[in-house]
Formats: C-alpha cells, sequence, structure tokens
C-alpha cells in the first residue's frame, strides 16, 4: 500500500488531538481508579451525563459547550461527594468493594444509560459553537477545530490538576492517601474526607470531558461503554496515579486508533484500544510510568 | 444429599418442567421459558467465578456470543446436531476463558474484571469484521420446523426449550458439586483472604483459571442453542449489555454464595422481565434489572438467599453449609501441597 506524506503527517496529528482529549477523558479515572484505587467503571456514564447536559443548556440558550461544562464543575463535583458517600457506607466500610462495589459502579453505569435512552431515546445528539465546522490548514497539516479546541482545553486541564495535587496542601494529602492511609490518620487527617474529595473531583472533570466528546462527536447514551476500554487502557498503559503518564498513553492509543481507522477502517478502532490494555496487562501491568 | 442423587432430582425437574410446559402446549411459554431458563445457565456460570471465587466478570455476554457464533460457524460450513454444538461451543468459550484468567489473574481482582470488559468489545469487533458469520450484518439462521428424537415428533422450540432446561440442571448440579468439594473450598478462601489463601498453600491462581475456563464454557454452551432459538444473529444484540448485567445482577439478587441463589435470581428476575417486556417495554425492563442490582448491593449484601436465613434457621432448617471457620482449615489441609505460583 502507498502511503503518502501528508496522509501520514495528517493521521498523526490527528492521533495528537484525539489523545489529548483521551487525556481529558481518563484523568477521572487516573484519580479515582490510580490514586484511590475505586474501579469506577461509571466513570463513562457521568461523562456522557455531561455530554448531554452541555446538549441541553447549548440547545436552550446557545451557550458555549466548554463553558457550560465550566459551570457544570461544582454540580458534577457535589455528585461525585454524594456518590463517594454511598459507596464508602455501603461497600468500602464494609470491606466488600471487590465484588459489590464493582457490581455497583456496573449497575450506575447501566441505569444512568438506561435512563438516558428512556428520556432521550436513541438519536445522536450534537452541539453548536461557532468553532465547530472550521478547519484551519497549516502547510499539508489540516486541524479541525472541533478536535482542536477540545485538545488544548484539555491539556490546561490536565496542567491545573497536575499542579492541584504536586502543588497544594489537599493535592499532596490526596497523593498520601494512596501510598498509606495509616499514617495519614496518625497525623491526624481524616483519610475518609480527603478521599472523597479527590473522588468528587474526579468526577467533576466529567462536567468537561462530557463537554469536550459532544464538540468532538455526535452522542447516543450508550456511546459511555466504548470508552470504558479505552480509559482503562490509556489508565493501565500510563501507569496508575500518573497523571503525566496519563497523557503519554492517551496520546499512544489517539495515535494507534488514528492509524488504524486510516490505513485499517474505522471498525477495527475499538479492538485496539483493549487490544492495547490485555498486551499492557500481559507484557507490563506497571504501565509505562509505573512506580 | 449425594452429588449424583441431586443430579437426579434436577435432570427430573427439568424433564417434568418441559412435560408440563409440553402439555399447556402454548408456544409463548416455550419463547418465555427459554430465556429464562438460559439465564439459570448464565447465572450459575457466572456465580462460580463471581460468587465461589469473589472475581466479577463483566463479559458474560463475550462468552455468550462466543457460543452462539460458533454455532453459526458450523451452521454455515458443516451443520452439527445441537449437543455437539454445545460440546464444541463449551471448549472454544473455556479456552478464551482460560487465556484471559491466564494473562489477568495474576494481578489484581480490578484488572480482571476490566479485561473481561475488554474481551467483549475485542471480540465484537473481530465477529463485526468477520464477513463469513455474517459480520454487521447479522447471520440468518434458518431451524427445521420439528424434528425426532427417539421416534417422538417434536417443535423446534420445544427442542430447544428441552436442551437448555437440561444444560441448566447440569449446570445447578455443578455449581452444587463445587461448592461441597475440596475445589469449592479453595474457592472459598480465595473468596474470603486471597494472601492467607496463598501464604497456606492454596493453590490460587490454579484454581481460579479453573473456575473461569468452567464458568467460561457453561456461558458458551448457554449461547450455543440461541442463534437457532433466534434466528437471526447480529453482534450488537448477541453481545448486548442486558446479558451482561443479567448474570450479575441475578446472583447478586439471589444470593452468590450456594448454587440456591442464582437460581432464585434467574428464575425471579427473568420471569419478572419476560412480563415487564409484555406490559410495559424493554427499555423499562433494562432499568428495572439496574436498580435493583444497585439497591440488592447496598441494602442486601447477601441477596434473597441471605435475607431468609435468620428465619429458615429460626424455623430449625440450617442451611447446608459448612461454617466458614471450618471451611477454611479444610482448604488449608485439603491443598497443603506448596504452590508453585506466585503473585
Amino acid at each position: 500500500m502507498y502511503v503518502s506524506a501528508d496522509l501520514l503527517l495528517n493521521a498523526l496529528v490527528a492521533g495528537l488531538l484525539l489523545g489529548g482529549f483521551y487525556a481529558a477523558v481518563t484523568v477521572g479515572i487516573s484519580v479515582s481508579f490510580g490514586i484511590l484505587d475505586i474501579v469506577n467503571i461509571a466513570h463513562p456514564g457521568f461523562i456522557i451525563v455531561g455530554s448531554y447536559i452541555a446538549y441541553i443548556v447549548n440547545a436552550q440558550f446557545g451557550l458555549d459547550p466548554i463553558i457550560v461544562g465550566i459551570l457544570g464543575l461544582p454540580v458534577f463535583y457535589a455528585l461525585g461527594a454524594l456518590t463517594y458517600q454511598v459507596y464508602y457506607l455501603s461497600f468500602e466500610k464494609r470491606g466488600q468493594e471487590a465484588l459489590r462495589g464493582l457490581a455497583f459502579f456496573f449497575g450506575l453505569l447501566f441505569i444512568t444509560e438506561v435512563v438516558l435512552i428512556l428520556v432521550f431515546g436513541v438519536d445522536y445528539r450534537y452541539v453548536n459553537a461557532p468553532y465547530v465546522d472550521k478547519t484551519v490548514t497549516v502547510g499539508l497539516v489540516q486541524l479541525p477545530m472541533r478536535m482542536a479546541v477540545p485538545c488544548v482545553m484539555s491539556l490546561v486541564m490536565l496542567a491545573a490538576l497536575q499542579l492541584f495535587l504536586t502543588r497544594t496542601f489537599l493535592g499532596r494529602a490526596i497523593m498520601a492517601v494512596a501510598q498509606d492511609q495509616l499514617a495519614l490518620r496518625l497525623m491526624a487527617a481524616n483519610p475518609i474526607k480527603i478521599k472523597r474529595i479527590a473522588f468528587a473531583v474526579s468526577i467533576a472533570t466529567c462536567a468537561l470531558a462530557g463537554a469536550f466528546l459532544i464538540i468532538i462527536q455526535p452522542v447516543e447514551p450508550s456511546i459511555g461503554r466504548e470508552y470504558i476500554g479505552r480509559v482503562f487502557a490509556i489508565c493501565v498503559l500510563g501507569g496508575l496515579g500518573s497523571l503525566p503518564g496519563t497523557l503519554i498513553g492517551a496520546m499512544l492509543l489517539g495515535i494507534v486508533e488514528s492509524f488504524t481507522a486510516t490505513f485499517y477502517g474505522p471498525s477495527w478502532a475499538p479492538a485496539v484500544a483493549f487490544g492495547l490494555l490485555l498486551l499492557t496487562l500481559a507484557v507490563r501491568p506497571a504501565g509505562l510510568m509505573g512506580r | 444429599m449425594r452429588s449424583s442423587i441431586f443430579f437426579g432430582i434436577a435432570i427430573a425437574t427439568a424433564v417434568l418442567v418441559f412435560l408440563l410446559a409440553h402439555a399447556i402446549g402454548n408456544d409463548y411459554l416455550f419463547y418465555a421459558g427459554y430465556i429464562v431458563v438460559q439465564y439459570i445457565v448464565l447465572a450459575t456460570a457466572w456465580n462460580i467465578l463471581g460468587g465461589y471465587c469473589g472475581y466479577v466478570n463483566f463479559g458474560s455476554a463475550a462468552f455468550f456470543a462466543l457460543g452462539a457464533y460458533t454455532s453459526v460457524f458450523f451452521h454455515k460450513t458443516y451443520p452439527l446436531p445441537i449437543p455437539a454444538l454445545l460440546v464444541i461451543a463449551a471448549g472454544v468459550s473455556g479456552l478464551v476463558g482460560l487465556g484471559t484468567g491466564y494473562l489477568t489473574l495474576r494481578l489484581r481482582g480490578a484488572f480482571f474484571a476490566i479485561a473481561t470488559l475488554a474481551l467483549a468489545v475485542v471480540l465484537q469487533t473481530l465477529v463485526v469484521n468477520w464477513n463469513y458469520v455474517g459480520g454487521s450484518r447479522g447471520a440468518y439462521v434458518i431451524r427445521p420446523s420439528d424434528i425426532d428424537i427417539l421416534g417422538v415428533k417434536l417443535d423446534y422450540i420445544q427442542y430447544l426449550f428441552l436442551i437448555i432446561i437440561l444444560l441448566a440442571a447440569i449446570a445447578v448440579t455443578i455449581a452444587r458439586a463445587i461448592e461441597r468439594s475440596k475445589l469449592g473450598y479453595g474457592f472459598a478462601t480465595i473468596r474470603d483472604d486471597e494472601l492467607a489463601a496463598e501464604a497456606s498453600g492454596v493453590p490460587t491462581l490454579k484454581l481460579k483459571l479453573i473456575a473461569t475456563t468452567l464458568s467460561g464454557a457453561l456461558m458458551g454452551m448457554a449461547g450455543a442453542p440461541f442463534p437457532y432459538y433466534i434466528g437471526y444473529l447480529e453482534p450488537a444484540s448477541a453481545f448486548g449489555l442486558p446479558y451482561a448485567v443479567n448474570s450479575i445482577a441475578m446472583p447478586l439478587i439471589g444470593g452468590t454464595t450456594s448454587w440456591v441463589g442464582p437460581l432464585i435470581g434467574s428464575i425471579l428476575l427473568g420471569t419478572l422481565q419476560q412480563v415487564a417486556t409484555v406490559t410495559i417495554s424493554s427499555a423499562v425492563n433494562l432499568l428495572l434489572v439496574g436498580v435493583l442490582l444497585v439497591a440488592f448491593v447496598i441494602i442486601a449484601p447477601n441477596g434473597l438467599v441471605g435475607l431468609m436465613q435468620p428465619h429458615l434457621r429460626r424455623m430449625g432448617w440450617t442451611w447446608p453449609r459448612p461454617s466458614s471457620k471450618s471451611k477454611a482449615s479444610a482448604s488449608a489441609s485439603a491443598a497443603s501441597s506448596p504452590s508453585t505460583e506466585s503473585t
């Protein structure tokens, strides 16, 4: 097969842009699964809810989806805190997170999907914003703004979160929870409270990630399932709990998926993430940047 | 009760149910009943790994569809009788279960759960891109209108129902036999404290692989007759989320520690769903399953069996199950050979 340079370059750039967006989708899982060890498979469900909120507000008031996402942050933060409280009281406290906790999140994912189908139907929804259908051409490379804007915003979000985790007192406390809960308790800090805050932050990222998602592609309720594999693949590939690792993993997956879609056809793309995940688990379960 | 006697009773019950349905003679009964009984097999199979070992499998649909597509493949290449397909499907799904388990069971439990989710999507993508078995368009499997067994002419749907209900009897017997065997005690140690089990010399990886293989094989067997039942199989429905959710919800709602739980759960929830599909809508019945699942794991962690247990005990009817203490010591002595696997 003949591969021209501009096709290759465009596939690469598309992959990088996609990867930036994937980083935003995964960063919540990196916090909840990577740092807190909470296997929140309902995460994509929250993202889809974020997408639908962006869609509703955009359709009703014509507000930019990213602004909706930023406004949605506190709402999702509260939602996350509530979810963690239920999870903690029902499972973590009783030591049942392995089986029933997983089933709980699976049920949540399933319920959000079915409720969205009941309310909105299975039609694809999309948003309108001035940049959605614009494309900037730089040399050989085409930069579709609907990919570039979410990508840049994702990077900003990731950087902000990384700064929060490494530079602030609370962020360091969150990292400490991951290392040694007992030690934290001896320092007279309440690990449950810190975990609640961290989990709430992880869900809050869904408000923005959902807005990005609906800018990039039309959304329907069951689309979240495709993202379960992606987010966990990226999270494991990058190394649990490492945000720079998440970014690298996301970029890698984005590029691999983009190349697969360009050269083999988009119908193979869903298998890429999971194939990569299985491969990582088999070869290097600690991930690229894992401790 | 010995397993052989139990097996006799289970088969007799299955045949009795079949004869009863046959006597009523309503075709709808067979169509609805088939789905309910199919869930008995799926839920029981899920529980062998999920309930006994404590490892969550989100990929029931993958194993189920694997069995179904094995049937489609042979239907197109060289049509075989359904009992033969059951055996082949069991082999294929069992092997895939073994492979997935081997890759991921050495890691923490969560990785296995995520990998099973992954498995479903990978297999679905493979099937979508495999034109021979229909690809994304799906495949038609025309079933004969009736079949002769031992000189008796049976409607094909009745024949399918007979097969699946016998399979359910076999699955439940296997689950019950495991519970009372050394294997079952080993599984229970993994569920209760894997590290302690490993330290006392239980070969945990080997036991987990046995459970994954067995559970996968049974799910594949549940899927094998399905193309003949449905007539038209397409990837999105064969790999559908309802299978994954139901086979998790049914044991958890029924109770995961014994074979009775999945049985009760699947009969109750399966029947409820059939009724809800007809009277309300199929989306609402899925919502029902999801809400029940979440409610039960929060409020009644041991399911319906757990709720009933105190009442049964008060009536002087103890559950035929050894206490957890004797379980642990039995398994420790049962598997005293030093384990070669390391986590």
